[in-house]
């Protein structure tokens, strides 16, 4: 199943690099050359020469190799070009054009809410997940093949188009794994440890406030380090948490456990670290300014992490 | 306790405000924190490897691209456009608002994945947000800075949506924790403390793009006055 999806995504990654080929840029043709050839035969490697090729990977990614920094518009003839700044009247395109799209959300939710039909009594464990994902990819097969039959397109040429836009999406597009693997490293040297020993020096801990704004200030910065508010979670709430929190002042561990996870999500709003909803959008987009999602969503990234504290003052400690 | 482990964690910080190539900054300071934890090379391109395996459905979303290639290429952002240049009324911060209270009550329920930023985002959301943008009159800066808070809106709503879905990773994560720690409580109670912060993110995100769409109101009908003024 898994390994399916994997043959799936190198195919679109052999698309982009035969995309980097034709124009010209051989940087491009082999990273996402190897890239395709990690994900259908990774699982046959031995992971030291996986690790290996994905330094290799990060390298190409730091030298011009590419052939173009992701976040610039993309200046070539395969992609279409940019919405035109005028409202398009002159350019109406095809009113076909909008059902493969809609029928990617529409399929993924009949499958997701099917087989939870299906599988009421939960005869099979699934993960939530492990569905999303897997209905993900059946409606993106589906819709692709609905729309190269309504659209009377050449699949060929589909494929081709999805591998440009991964093109011009460049090496964003793989920084999400890295940040993964970074993640997990992190883990092992038990720099999360270091944070919360850092964060708990010093604080008034018979303060209730003091120590609430630290617990809340702990998730919000390990999350921003780390990119994930799951890998913050333990660490704080183990350290900060649980002794001086529900411990010294007896709060409530499900409002402190439920509000705090969402207090490390503010910080995913905040950080670079979080490359898949904060990066990765700006190369979609094709947006100048690298920190553009970040700009945006910060200010409400802020002020709900004022509204979380609020909170767990207020309903932390019935 | 040693704090060397945590120079990884400077070396982050300094590539990222510096603007090194994010994906080498990243790398690099992998090899770098395994090495302070005194793992050997090998066993470091281990852990890199392992974990590129491991996380390999985060690039699932690169399945969805052929399609909206496809689209693309016969006019999908064309006809966005044109199909919001005929609704009367809609604003850009409106059109983001609808678009939020999608996208968290669909994640509610755990439907995290029917939208995202490269199936609904990049071919639908932002196009339409930017045509409306565009009717209401917003410059270059303006119309970049509206696509940017598609991306951060649907940001928004998934983070704070799904919290509230019981068999979202999250709420297990904070019950296993909670039990191995002598907490044993049930995942809905979980669930439901998540309702409160996602009310406040829903009222104050919502707030934040009615307060854009009025700012931007101003500016553009205060310069429509100084052109009639003949300033």
């Amino acid at each position: 199943m898994s390994a399916l999806l994997n043959v799936l995504i190198a195919l679109v990654f052999v698309a982009a690099a035969w995309h980097g080929a034709r124009g010209g840029r051989r940087g491009a043709a082999v990273f996402w050359g190897l890239l395709a050839a990690l994900f259908a035969f990774g699982d046959l490697l031995p992971p030291a020469l996986i690790g290996a090729c994905v330094v290799l990977l990060a390298l190409m990614a730091a030298t011009p190799a590419l052939g173009r920094r992701a976040g610039t518009p993309a200046a070539d003839a395969a992609v279409p070009p940019a919405t035109p700044a005028a409202p398009a009247r002159d350019v109406p395109g095809d009113p076909r054009a909008l059902r493969p799209v809609v029928a990617i959300p529409l399929l993924t939710l009949v499958f997701v809410l099917v087989v939870r039909m299906v599988n009421r009594n939960g005869a099979l464990a699934l993960d939530n997940q492990v569905l999303t994902l897997a209905a993900l990819a059946l409606a993106s097969c589906l819709a692709l093949l609905y729309g190269v039959r309504s659209l009377r397109a050449d699949p060929a040429q589909a494929v081709a188009s999805g591998g440009a836009l991964l093109d011009a999406i460049g090496w964003a597009a793989v920084l999400p794994l890295a940040l993964a693997v970074l993640g997990s490293l992190f883990a092992a040297a038990h720099v999360g440890d270091l944070v919360a020993s850092l964060v708990t020096r010093g604080i008034p801990i018979d303060s209730r406030l003091a120590c609430v704004v630290a617990y809340g200030f702990a998730m919000l910065a390990m999350t921003a380090i780390m990119g994930n508010a799951f890998a913050a979670f333990p660490v704080v709430m183990g350290g900060i948490g649980l002794p001086l929190l529900v411990g010294r002042h007896g709060a409530d561990p499900a409002v402190i456990g439920a509000i705090g996870m969402l207090t490390g999500y503010c910080g995913t709003l905040l950080t670079p670290m979080a490359a898949n909803f904060n990066l990765v959008p700006v190369a979609l987009l094709e947006l100048r300014d690298e920190w553009a999602v970040i700009r945006a969503q910060a200010p409400t990234g802020l002020m709900l992490w004022v509204a979380n504290v609020a909170l767990m003052m207020a309903l932390g400690f019935r | 306790m040693s704090y060397w482990p945590l120079l990884g964690v400077l070396l982050v910080v300094v590539g990222f405000a510096l603007r090194w190539n994010p994906l080498l900054t990243v790398v690099a300071a992998g090899v770098l924190t395994g090495l302070i934890a005194g793992f050997d090379v090998v066993a470091i391109l281990e852990q890199l490897g392992n974990g590129f395996l491991k996380s390999r459905f985060l690039l699932i979303f690169v399945l969805t691209l052929p399609v909206i290639g496809l689209a693309e290429r016969h006019g999908l952002k064309a006809r966005a456009a044109a199909w919001i240049a005929r609704l009367k009324g809609a604003t850009p911060g409106r059109i983001l608002i609808g678009y939020l209270a999608i996208r968290q009550s669909a994640a509610m329920v755990g439907l995290t994945g029917i939208a995202g930023h490269a199936q609904t985002v990049r071919p639908l959301v932002a196009p339409m947000t930017e045509a409306a943008a565009a009717r209401a009159g917003a410059d270059a800066a303006a119309r970049e800075r509206w696509k940017a808070m598609s991306a951060g809106t649907d940001n928004v709503g998934l983070f704070f949506g799904e919290d509230v879905f019981l068999a979202f990773g999250a709420v297990l994560l904070i019950q296993a924790f909670l039990a191995t720690n002598g907490y044993v409580l049930e995942p809905l109670t979980i669930a439901l403390w998540g309702l409160p912060t996602a009310v406040a993110a829903f009222a104050i995100h919502a707030w934040r793009l009615w307060r854009l769409d009025r700012d931007a109101a101003g500016a553009s009908s205060r310069s429509a006055d100084k052109m009639a003024g003949g300033e």
